[in-house]
C-alpha cells in the first residue's frame, strides 16, 4: 500500500501518531500527480514549492502537539477558489495569468487548519459545463477510462480524488457540479445547503445557486472537509448564521426507523437501466437496514432544467461583466478604442459555452423579456423549493440517481448543448431549492464505469445526509475500489 | 424671447439629485471614503470588483437613507431590494452598479416650497434609493498613457432622490433643491458641496402649451454644479425647446450637457443609444428588512429640521419670518443663535448680533461658524454688559472686535481697556457743563428752539467721555441744563 492510498482520516490519524510526516505525504501526492496527470489533466497549477514549505511547517506544528484538524494533509482546490499569490484561472483564457491578492474564506479556513494545498484543479470554464470539456486547459479525463469524461464542472476535483492524487478536494456546485463528477468518478461529493459555506473568494458563476463543497473517497472524509469550511461569514451576506454541528458525532447513528423518499418524477424514461438497477439496489440495502422507503412527489421537477438555465445564465451574464480587460486578466486591444477592446478581449478570452450562457442570460434579463423569462423562472423556483419542503414533511431525506447515465465519451455531447444540459436533470433542483445533497458510489456499469446515487436533505441537515450515506457505505465496497491509470 | 411667446408655454421640471453620503467607509466594503487621497489608495477586492469578492451593506448608509426619507415625508419600506444596473464602462469595476430599482428604501414623499410665482407648492418625491458611486477616469495628454482609472470613489455611498415632475419654473426647481440641500446638511449626511460633486443634480425639463394634458418630450440636463448654473441651464433649455416647437420642429428625448462657459446645453447621446440596464435583484445581497423600532431609533437621533426650526423661532422668539429664515439657513448658525438665547433673554438682540456682527465677521474672515473664536457665552457677555448699562451698544461693537482678535471675555476687555460706561451723575454733569460752556452760541440757538442741536451736544459729551458716558443720562442731563 502506498501513502496516497490512505484516506483523509487515516492520514490525519497517522500524522498525529507520528507514523508518517506531512513532507512524506505531500511528496507522495506530488509524485502521484506527476505520474498520472499527463493522462488525467486534473491540475491546472501545481504548487510544488508552496506545498513542500507548508508540509514542513505542518510537521513542525505536529511535533509541538497543538496542530489543528487538517495539519499536514495534502488537498487540492478547484481553480475557482481565489488563492493569494497563486494563479487562479477558472480554466479560462481571460484569467490565464491572474494572480489574486487575497485568499477566499474557505481557503483561509483550510490554511488555518493546517491543510497543505498542492494545487489548483481543472474544471469547466467558469464552472459552466457537465463534462469538463469546456476548459481552456483541455479536458480532464475519467480515471476509470480516459476516453470518458469525468463529469463537470468540478471534473478535476473528482478525478484527483478518484486517482488518489490527493485524499480530498474542494469543488463548487451550481447545478450538480460536485455531485455529478463525484458520481462519474466513483467518489463521494457533498453540496451543502445554500448559505452553509461562505462564497467569499469563490469566482461567481450564478450567485444564488453556487455553493462550495467537498469531494473525498468516503463519507467520513467528506464530513471532515465540510466541518473545516462550514460556517457563517460576515463577508458573505448570503451565508447563514446558524450553528455548525459536529458532523462526525452522529455519523454512526444508522438509519433504522428513518423515512426515505423516492421521487416518482426521477424514475422515468431516459434513465439508463444500469443506473436504475444500481439505485434500486441501494433502496433494498436501506430497507434491509430498517429504513422505510416511500414514494414522494416533486411535481414541478419537469420545469427545473428550463428554470435553472434562465436563472443561472442571467446571473452569470452579470457576474462575468467584470472580465473586461480593464483592471486584471487578459486584455486584447486592437487599438481602435474602448468598445473594440471590450469586444476583442471578451471574444477571445471566453470559450464558446461561456459566451453562449452570457448571451442567453443577457437575453433573459433584457427589457421586454425580463417578466417572461427571469421573473417567471424565479416564481417556478419558489414552487420547486416548496415541492421539496412539502416532501420533507413526509420523509427525512430523498434518494435519487445522480446522472441519467454513467460517464459518457469525450466529444459525445459537445455538439449538442441541450443534451449536455439534461445531464444535470437530477441534480440542479437541489440548487434551485437551496437544499443539501450528496452523491455516493453505488455500483459499476458493465464497462466498469462508476455509478452513483444521490441523497437530498432538508436545509442545514448535512449531518443527516452524512449519517444516512455512512450507513450505506459501511455495507459496501464501491468506495474502496481503485482505478488503474 | 418675447414674454408673450414664453407665456404660451408651461414649463415642467423633475429633478434627480445624487447625494453623496459622508459615512466613514464605503457602502459595500470597509475602505475609507476620504476625498483627495492618492489614486487607488482606498481600494480592496470588493470595490475593485475582483473575482470572488462580495458586497456587505454598510449599516450607516441605511440609517442615513432612513433619515433622508423621514425628513422628506417618505414611507420607509419594511423590505427593500438591491438591484444590479448592468453596463460597461471603465470606471465601473464590476460591469454593474449596485443600486435599487423595484422596491427602493423610501417612496411617496414631498417637500413644501414657496416662490413668488405660484406661492406655496407641494413637490412630490417619487423615491429615494441607495447606490454605489463609480470611480473616476483620468485622461492623460501624455503619449502612450491613455486613460487611467482611479477607484477611490468607486463604491462610495449615494442617495438618489427623484422628484415628481411637479415644478413649473426654474425658481421652483431652485427652491426645491435648496430645501433638499438644507435638509441633508441639517441631517449631517452630506457635505453639500456642489462643486466637488457631493450634491449633483440632473434636471428633466420639458415644455407644453398651457392647457395641454400630456407632458412634452423631455431633455435631461447633466453636469450642472451650482444652483446658478442649474437655473441658467433650465432657462436655456426652456427657450430652446419653445423655439424648436414654434419653428415646427420636435424636441428629441435625450441627455444634454450644460456648458457653464456659454450658458448653453448640447446633446450628449440620443435615445437610440439608450441603455438597457437589465436590472435584476442582486443575488449577493439579501433583502433589506427594516423594522419599526429601527426607524424609531433613527428618528430619535435626528435633529430638528429647518422648516420646524424656523416655525419655532417665529413663535418662540417672536421673530419675523424673514429673520427666522436667515437664522435657520444653516443648522450650526441656528444652533449658535439658539445657544445665545439661552444665555441672554432678549432674543431679538441676539438675532441682530448673530445676523449682523457675527455674520459680517464670518464673511470677512472666511471661516465657518464651527471655527468661530467668539462663543455664544462670550458674545452674550457683551450683550449682558450692554443690558446692564456697563457699556453702551456702540462700545459693545468695539468690545466685539477686540474679542474676535483676542478671544478674551467681555469683562476682561472692558476692564483692560477702561471701557466701563460712566454713570456717575456728577461726572457726566461736569462734562455737560463744560460742553455747554464751550459752545455758548449753539446753546443759545437751542434755547431759541433749534431742537436739532440736541444731537450735536450729545455727540460732544460722548466725545469728551471717549464714548463711555451713558447716552441716556447724557440726554437727560443735557435737556435739563439747556432748558434751565
Amino acid at each position: 500500500m502506498e501513502l496516497t492510498d490512505l484516506t483523509l482520516h487515516e492520514m490525519i490519524r497517522q500524522l498525529r501518531e507520528g507514523e508518517i510526516t506531512s513532507v512524506a505525504l505531500t511528496e507522495a501526492s506530488l509524485a502521484r500527480i506527476d505520474a498520472t496527470d499527463k493522462n488525467l489533466n486534473a491540475f491546472i497549477t501545481i504548487c510544488r514549492d508552496e506545498a513542500i514549505e507548508a508540509a514542513r511547517a505542518a510537521d513542525a506544528r505536529l511535533a509541538q502537539g497543538d496542530a489543528p484538524m487538517l495539519t499536514g494533509v495534502p488537498v487540492a482546490l478547484k481553480d475557482i477558489f481565489i488563492t493569494e499569490g497563486i494563479r487562479t484561472t477558472c480554466a479560462s483564457k481571460i484569467l490565464a495569468s491572474f494572480i489574486p491578492p487575497y485568499d477566499g474564506t474557505a481557503v483561509r479556513k483550510l490554511k488555518e487548519l493546517g491543510a497543505v494545498i498542492v494545487g489548483k484543479l481543472n474544471m469547466d470554464e467558469f464552472a459552466m459545463g457537465s463534462s469538463n470539456e469546456n476548459s481552456a486547459h483541455g479536458p480532464v479525463r475519467n480515471p476509470w477510462n480516459v476516453d470518458r469524461v469525468p463529469g463537470g464542472s468540478s471534473g478535476g476535483s473528482a478525478a484527483c480524488v478518484a486517482a488518489r492524487q490527493v485524499p480530498a478536494s474542494l469543488g463548487t456546485d451550481t447545478g450538480g457540479s460536485i455531485r455529478q463528477p463525484a458520481s462519474h468518478c466513483g467518489v463521494v461529493g457533498l453540496k451543502p445547503t445554500y448559505g452553509r459555506v461562505s462564497r467569499y473568494g469563490v469566482v461567481a458563476f450564478a450567485s444564488s445557486l453556487d455553493q462550495v463543497g467537498p469531494l473525498a473517497r468516503n463519507v467520513r472524509d467528506c464530513g471532515i472537509m465540510l466541518q473545516a469550511v462550514a460556517g457563517y461569514d460576515p463577508a458573505d451576506s448570503t451565508s447563514v448564521d446558524t450553528p455548525v454541528p459536529d458532523y462526525l458525532a452522529g455519523l454512526e447513528g444508522g438509519v433504522k426507523g428513518m423515512k426515505i423518499g423516492l421521487p416518482q418524477e426521477y424514475f422515468v424514461s431516459g434513465l439508463d437501466p444500469e443506473v436504475k438497477h444500481a439505485v434500486d439496489q441501494v433502496v433494498e440495502v436501506y430497507r434491509s437496514m430498517g429504513a422505510e422507503v416511500v414514494e414522494v412527489s416533486l411535481p414541478h421537477t419537469r420545469y427545473a432544467v428550463s428554470c435553472y438555465y434562465l436563472i443561472a445564465t442571467a446571473e452569470a451574464s452579470s457576474n462575468l461583466a467584470r472580465y473586461d480587460g480593464v483592471r486584471f486578466g487578459e486584455r486584447v486591444d486592437p487599438g481602435k478604442g474602448l468598445k473594440d477592446m471590450y469586444t476583442a478581449t471578451r471574444s477571445q478570452g471566453f470559450g464558446d459555452e461561456v459566451k453562449r450562457r452570457i448571451m442567453l442570460g443577457t437575453y433573459a434579463l433584457s427589457s421586454g423579456y425580463y417578466d417572461a423569462y427571469y421573473l417567471k423562472a424565479q416564481k417556478v423556483r419558489t414552487l420547486i423549493r416548496n415541492d421539496f419542503l412539502a416532501a420533507f414533511e413526509e420523509v427525512d431525506c430523498i434518494l435519487t440517481p445522480v446522472a441519467p447515465t454513467p460517464a459518457f465519451a469525450l466529444g459525445d455531447k459537445t455538439a449538442d448543448p441541450l443534451q449536455m444540459y439534461l445531464s444535470d436533470i437530477f441534480t440542479l433542483s437541489a440548487n434551485l431549492a437551496g437544499i443539501c445533497g450528496m452523491s455516493l458510489p453505488c455500483g459499476r456499469a458493465e464497462d466498469g464505469l462508476p455509478i452513483g446515487f444521490q441523497l437530498l436533505g432538508k436545509p442545514f441537515a448535512e449531518a443527516d445526509l452524512l449519517r444516512t450515506g455512512y450507513a450505506y457505505e459501511q455495507t459496501q465496497e464501491w468506495h474502496t475500489a481503485r482505478p488503474v491509470i | 424671447m418675447s414674454d408673450t411667446l414664453r407665456d404660451k408655454y408651461e414649463v415642467v421640471i423633475g429633478l434627480e439629485v445624487h447625494v453623496q453620503l459622508t459615512t466613514q467607509t464605503k457602502i459595500f466594503c470597509g475602505c475609507s471614503t476620504e476625498y483627495g487621497s492618492s489614486p487607488n489608495s482606498h481600494t480592496c477586492p470588493v470595490c475593485l470588483g475582483l473575482p470572488g469578492a462580495l458586497p456587505v451593506l454598510n449599516r450607516q448608509v441605511v440609517e442615513n437613507a432612513i433619515k433622508a426619507g423621514l425628513a422628506t415625508n417618505c414611507n420607509i419600506a419594511p423590505r427593500s431590494i438591491f438591484a444590479r444596473k448592468n453596463y460597461f464602462y471603465p470606471d465601473l469595476p464590476k460591469g454593474y452598479q449596485i443600486s435599487q430599482f423595484e422596491l427602493p428604501i423610501c417612496e411617496h414623499g414631498y417637500l413644501d416650497i414657496e416662490t413668488e410665482g405660484r406661492g406655496k407648492q407641494r413637490i412630490g418625491i417619487t423615491r429615494i434609493h441607495m447606490e454605489e458611486d463609480a470611480g473616476k477616469l483620468l485622461h492623460s495628454d501624455e503619449a502612450g498613457v491613455g486613460s487611467l482609472v482611479d477607484l477611490n470613489r468607486a463604491c462610495t455611498p449615494l442617495l438618489e432622490v427623484v422628484s415628481e415632475p411637479d415644478m413649473r419654473s426654474s425658481d421652483e426647481a431652485i427652491a426645491y433643491l435648496k430645501q433638499l440641500h438644507q435638509i441633508v446638511r441639517y441631517l449631517d449626511i452630506c457635505n453639500g458641496n456642489l462643486e466637488e460633486g457631493s450634491f449633483r443634480c440632473d434636471a428633466n425639463v420639458s415644455v407644453r402649451p398651457y392647457g395641454q394634458k400630456e407632458f412634452g418630450t423631455r431633455a435631461e440636463l447633466k453636469n450642472i454644479n451650482s444652483f446658478r448654473f442649474i437655473k441658467e441651464g433650465i432657462e436655456y433649455e426652456v427657450e430652446r425647446q419653445i423655439e424648436l416647437i414654434e419653428d415646427g420642429d420636435k424636441v428629441v428625448q435625450e441627455t444634454r450637457l450644460f456648458d457653464s462657459d456659454s450658458g448653453t446645453t448640447r446633446s450628449m447621446r440620443g435615445k437610440e443609444e439608450a441603455h438597457d440596464y437589465r436590472y435584476f435583484p442582486d443575488p449577493d445581497l439579501v433583502p433589506l428588512v427594516i423594522k419599526d423600532d429601527w426607524i424609531t431609533q433613527v428618528r430619535g437621533t435626528m435633529p430638528e429640521l429647518p422648516q420646524e426650526k424656523m416655525q419655532r423661532f417665529i413663535s418662540d422668539f417672536e421673530l419675523p419670518g424673514s429673520v427666522a429664515e436667515v437664522l435657520t439657513a444653516e443648522r450650526n448658525f441656528a444652533e449658535y443663535f439658539e445657544a445665545c438665547t439661552r444665555l441672554h433673554k432678549d432674543a431679538r438682540t441676539c438675532a441682530n448680533w448673530v445676523m449682523g456682527d457675527i455674520q459680517r465677521m464670518l464673511n470677512e474672515s472666511g471661516i465657518d461658524i464651527e471655527q468661530i473664536p467668539v462663543t455664544p457665552q462670550m458674545l452674550c457677555g457683551i450683550l449682558e454688559r450692554i443690558a446692564d448699562n456697563t457699556i453702551s451698544g456702540k462700545i459693545g461693537k468695539q468690545v466685539f472686535d477686540l474679542m474676535w482678535e483676542s478671544s478674551k471675555s467681555a469683562d476682561a476687555i472692558i476692564e483692560e481697556r477702561g471701557l466701563k460706561q460712566v454713570t456717575d451723575t456728577g461726572a457726566i454733569e461736569a462734562m455737560v457743563d463744560e460742553v455747554i460752556a464751550a459752545n455758548p452760541a449753539q446753546a443759545q440757538e437751542f434755547r431759541e428752539g433749534k431742537d436739532k442741536l440736541q444731537g450735536f451736544f450729545v455727540g460732544q459729551v460722548m466725545k469728551a467721555s471717549r464714548g463711555k458716558a451713558n447716552p441716556a443720562m447724557v440726554n437727560e442731563l443735557l435737556c435739563k441744563k439747556l432748558r434751565s
